[in-house]
């Protein structure tokens, strides 16, 4: 170990040894006043790390004896883990402080979380990977209980965590029969191992790998619990769980296929591709009935997730680039949408039934029409900024010659945009009912006027992260 | 200057929008009045500017004028340009914009919204029409759902929601095979500009797909994804359920630009790419196109004469009357395509002008039930005569428009297939019979019903607004010249490359110009 490998894990350290700190202080000095400067400060540092992740020089370091790699694709996922983590934070601030919810363990819980996914998206190891998937489950899984007194977020962590801990259990046994089968957990070695042969065991264990992660980014078939801690959990954790940890995950599955088993995409293409069909489809027919427009986004986000991973799925360092970009615009989107959800209340109470939307538009001019663009941008209606995020993974599948792939996911975001419209249509042609509050915290305004506004603007050059994200993944596809 | 005029028009409409939309505030008659004022001059400036666009044209030049070209994302391009088959587009669309701007001059409700959705949506037409890079085209042509929806689900009839969410869904499928299909093409040609792709020759080895052979191959394959699109647009038989449901719940203003502009995308759409990208796709398909065209006429011409409420029957007249225009494209020959276009020309003014006679008496009466009226003459003289103007030229008749591009269309479609031209010829009796039966129910007759007793005339504004129509079907109906010579030289460039793509019919295109002469 040299200063060299420090050096490199230094965001890492640094985030945890603030978290440590953090619960220091908090706990011997003033306990809950503090958290609302703790989650700004926590915001405060993450863009500072984003900004200098981002910044940081380009090129490829394996440090810690091929434990830990930083390389551009990293970078990438660790600045848009880090953003959305931001701003998830400060926006739900408010949320918190009224209804006495914000507890000092927040900040630092999330903060711990969004160690364990910078770690995840760096792993150059099996137990590296696994390390850092744990923590940041666990974190979740407090974080999802945080609401003490209610039987249903209570219910959500205990749900989240019981099926979190069965996948861990399924990946953990597909790390061993690679491990058996490979005699390395490092990437690298598994990569050589499985270019002169796959052995049936090795094989095992990368269906029981990819099943554990499909858990972690709610893929269909593994996606049952979902909507149901989507829907319990306190709403700013919701937001927290629909946009930095999926990025998380799923750069994981991209490093797993391409760093672990780039020789072989035949054995894992087919398996995404599945996992991809199924949770498209599933994630619009399901969201159809919903009255809830938290289980709503739950189901949103698994037909999205499928979306990402037929850019994966294809296994061409465009495809990674296209899911790249997906999954950035991707949690944008969820970030204004969630602003928007966090500002549902009637009085002081929060609403999440869509119903409650009706005729918002007419009270909320601009609030309505910043939800409209944002919803069409979910549907991929063109010229928002989401339609570029499916046209990617589109161009993808159809460049790597998988034209099905593409007929079918453009055949679910028809059936997909039908319940992007319901909301639209109960903001603006619905019949008056018992309205929602208008009132909205600045940061939240801010938030959805803003990422509105990006998903319009977007269109003369997506802000530049085409090219950002084609370097991510040039570096890791090679 | 002149490369950034097609930008110009394009946008200025949407900057009118934008300035609606932020520093519009209140709901009070003036800030009402004020919007109203400011989309009409908006949309009058355009078509003003428009016509430097029409004035500066050279017929003679088949290529693409006042092109503009930047870089994108994605090694795109934003190219605009016009050539002599979308120039017309263009004009149609800015001509009927303030007009359009002008019917809703009644509306009170979210005046100022409605005009920013009538404004965005111009901006999205002329996109259409102009773009010369197929994901430009496409981002266009999909996002003018977006303020359609809108306008039939906010200011739209008792079913508007129902309408409005069949409306998007269905033509909203169609589209997103088309982008499938265009992804493909931009990897086979490796460019997404459009002028490029026209010399691009897509494969047409036939190959076998689950079993089938496929004729033409890829072409086959891209032209049904285009098809698919296309048809809904238009919309064309069995397709076209959308349109009624769309245009009888659409508030007048919106049924104008959804019969007038919208679904002539369709059949731009098809000159455009179907056609000249893949000829042998479209030659193998066009038997089929033809015959779906000629039960179009006919089926919904006799499905029209059962209608009882007025704006879905003139909506089924509509489908009938984009029958002709596709007939007219597929059969690929010069008096065909120039019928096409002239059809849809004309079909902008006649129809448009249609919805705009349902919506004056609609506006008085608040019921489109033809049994609700009758005897309108009576109290109405300058009404039935504008109503009887329109209804004629909808049949055809000669010195009308409308007569035009029926017997281009007919004439073409004899030399290719007589059948089909002679199915397709019944179509214009039932037209007038359905036309000339609601016209006599609604206008003739006896004043019997107590509450129509009071009605009044057309107002000086409602005259205004159909004078342009009227003087507009006249003139092209005497002298079609006018269109003719700019879509012309266009048209044989089209035609001249459509045959030299299909070498095997080399015998068969020599025989049509031998009859033709």
């Amino acid at each position: 170990m040299t200063s060299a490998d420090f050096q490199t894990l230094m965001p890492e350290i640094l985030l945890a040894g603030y978290a440590m700190a953090a619960l220091m202080v908090a706990v011997y000095t003033t306990k809950d006043r503090l958290a609302p400067l703790l989650v700004w400060l926590t915001a405060g540092l993450f863009v500072a790390l984003a900004l200098y992740i981002g910044g940081a020089g380009a090129g490829q370091r394996l440090v810690f004896n091929g434990l830990f790699v930083d390389d551009p694709f990293a970078r990438f996922a660790k600045v848009t883990i880090l953003l959305s983590a931001a701003a998830v934070l400060v926006m739900s601030q408010d949320y918190m402080t009224r209804r006495e919810l914000l507890r000092f363990e927040y900040p630092v819980l999330v903060t711990l979380a969004v160690i364990g996914m910078m770690v995840m998206v760096s792993s150059a190891d099996l137990i590296t990977l696994y390390m850092g998937l744990e923590l940041q489950s666990l974190s979740l899984y407090v974080v999802a209980s945080l609401r003490r007194d209610s039987a249903k977020s209570s219910e959500a962590g205990l749900k989240y965590f019981v099926l979190g801990a069965l996948s861990s259990g399924l990946l953990l046994y597909g790390a061993s029969l690679v491990y058996g089968y490979a005699g390395t957990t490092q990437f690298a070695g598994i990569l050589s191992t499985v270019q002169d042969g796959v052995p049936l065991g090795l094989l095992f264990g990368l269906v029981f790998m990819l099943a554990g992660l499909a858990f972690k980014v709610s893929a269909a078939p593994f996606h049952m619990w979902t909507p149901d801690v989507y829907e319990g959990s306190p709403t700013p954790v919701t937001a927290f769980f629909a946009t930095a940890p999926k990025v998380a995950a799923m750069a994981l599955i991209a490093r797993l296929a391409q760093d672990a088993f780039g020789g072989i995409p035949g054995q894992w293409g087919q398996v995404l591709a599945a996992l991809a069909v199924a949770s498209m489809f599933l994630g619009a027919v399901a969201a159809i009935g919903q009255r809830d427009i938290k289980r709503l986004m739950a189901y949103s986000s698994i037909a999205h997730m499928g979306y990402a991973l037929i850019g994966l799925s294809v296994g061409t360092a465009y495809g990674v680039q296209a899911t790249l970009i997906y999954m950035a615009i991707y949690v944008t989107m969820n970030v204004g949408t969630f602003a928007f959800i966090l500002s549902m209340e009637r009085d002081g109470r929060p609403v999440s039934d869509i119903a409650g939307l009706n005729q918002f538009a007419r009270k909320e001019p601009l609030k309505a029409l910043a939800m409209l663009v944002l919803l069409f941008s979910l549907a991929g209606v063109p010229p928002m900024v989401g339609f570029f995020g499916k046209f990617y993974v589109l161009k993808a599948a159809v460049d790597a010659g998988w034209v099905w792939l593409a007929v079918a996911g453009a055949i679910a975001s028809v059936i997909g945009a039908f319940y992007y419209l319901r909301i639209v249509y109960f903001m603006y042609f619905g019949a008056e009912q018992e309205p929602v509050d208008s009132r909205m915290a600045p940061v939240q305004w801010v938030m959805l006027v803003g990422v509105a506004a990006i998903m319009v603007l977007g269109v003369i050059n997506l802000f530049g992260i085409e090219p950002a994200a084609a370097v991510a993944a040039q570096a890791l596809v090679r | 200057m002149e490369n950034q005029l097609l930008s110009i028009i394009t946008f200025l409409p949407l900057v009118a929008a934008i300035i609606l939309a932020l520093f519009m505030r209140g709901d009070d008659a003036a800030a009402r009045n004020g919007a109203k004022w400011l989309a009409l001059f908006t949309t009058s400036a355009t078509f003003v500017i428009s016509l430097f666009v029409l004035f500066r044209f050279d017929p003679s030049n088949t290529g693409f004028q006042f092109v503009e070209e930047r870089q994108w994302i994605l090694g795109l391009s934003y190219k605009m340009g016009v050539d002599g088959i979308s120039v017309l587009f263009v004009m149609l669309t800015t001509f009927l914009m303030p007009i359009t701007i002008w019917s809703c001059w009644t509306v009170e409700h979210r005046v100022k919204e409605y005009m920013i959705a009538f404004l965005v949506l111009e901006t999205l037409m002329l996109g259409v029409f102009c773009a010369l890079d197929l994901v430009l085209f496409y981002l266009f042509f999909e996002a003018g759902l977006i303020p359609m929806f809108l306008i039939i689900g906010i200011w739209g009839g008792k079913d508007r929601i129902y309408a409005a969410f069949k409306f998007f869904l269905y033509t909203f499928l169609g589209s997103v095979l088309m982008l499938v299909a265009m992804i493909a093409m931009y990897l086979d040609a490796g460019t997404t500009d459009i002028v490029r792709l026209l010399a691009h020759d897509f494969g047409s080895e036939t190959f076998s797909l689950l079993g089938f052979q496929v004729m033409g191959g890829l072409q086959t394959m891209l032209f049904l994804a285009f098809f698919a699109s296309f048809a809904v647009k238009m919309p064309m038989w069995p397709v076209h359920t959308w349109l009624p449901d769309a245009h009888v719940q659409a508030p007048t203003a919106g049924s104008v630009v959804l019969a007038a502009i919208l679904l002539k995308m369709g059949g731009y759409g098809f000159l455009r790419f179907s056609l000249p990208m893949f000829p042998v796709g479209a030659d193998v398909m066009a038997p089929l196109v033809l015959w779906m065209s000629a039960i179009a006429i006919v089926y919904t011409s006799l499905v029209a004469l059962a209608q009882t409420d007025m704006k879905k029957l003139i909506a089924y007249s509509s489908v009938a009357h984009m029958g002709y225009v596709t007939m007219g494209i597929f059969a690929a020959n010069q008096q065909g395509i120039d019928g096409a276009i002239f059809q849809m020309i004309s079909h902008g003014f006649i129809s448009g002008a249609l919805f705009l006679c349902v919506g004056v008496i609609y506006d008085r009466m608040h019921t489109r039930e033809i049994d609700a009226y009758g005897g309108l003459v009576n109290r109405m003289p300058a009404y039935a005569l504008v109503f009887m103007f329109f209804t004629m030229a909808n049949v055809g008749l000669p010195g009308t428009s409308g007569f035009v591009g029926e017997f281009l269309t007919l004439m073409g479609i004899f030399q290719v297939n007589t059948w089909v031209a002679a199915v397709a010829a019944t179509g214009v009796i039932l037209s007038a019979g359905y036309a000339l039966w609601l016209y006599r129910r609604v206008v003739f007759g006896d004043l019997i019903k107590e509450a129509l007793k009071s009605i009044t005339d057309m107002t000086a504004r409602e005259k205004a607004i159909f004078a342009p129509l009227i003087a507009m079907t006249l003139i092209l109906g005497v002298y079609p010249s006018l269109v003719t010579d700019i879509i012309g030289p266009s048209v044989e460039a089209l035609i001249t490359d459509y045959h030299a793509a299909l070498p095997a019919q080399g015998t068969e295109l020599a025989l049509n110009e031998g009859h033709s002469e």
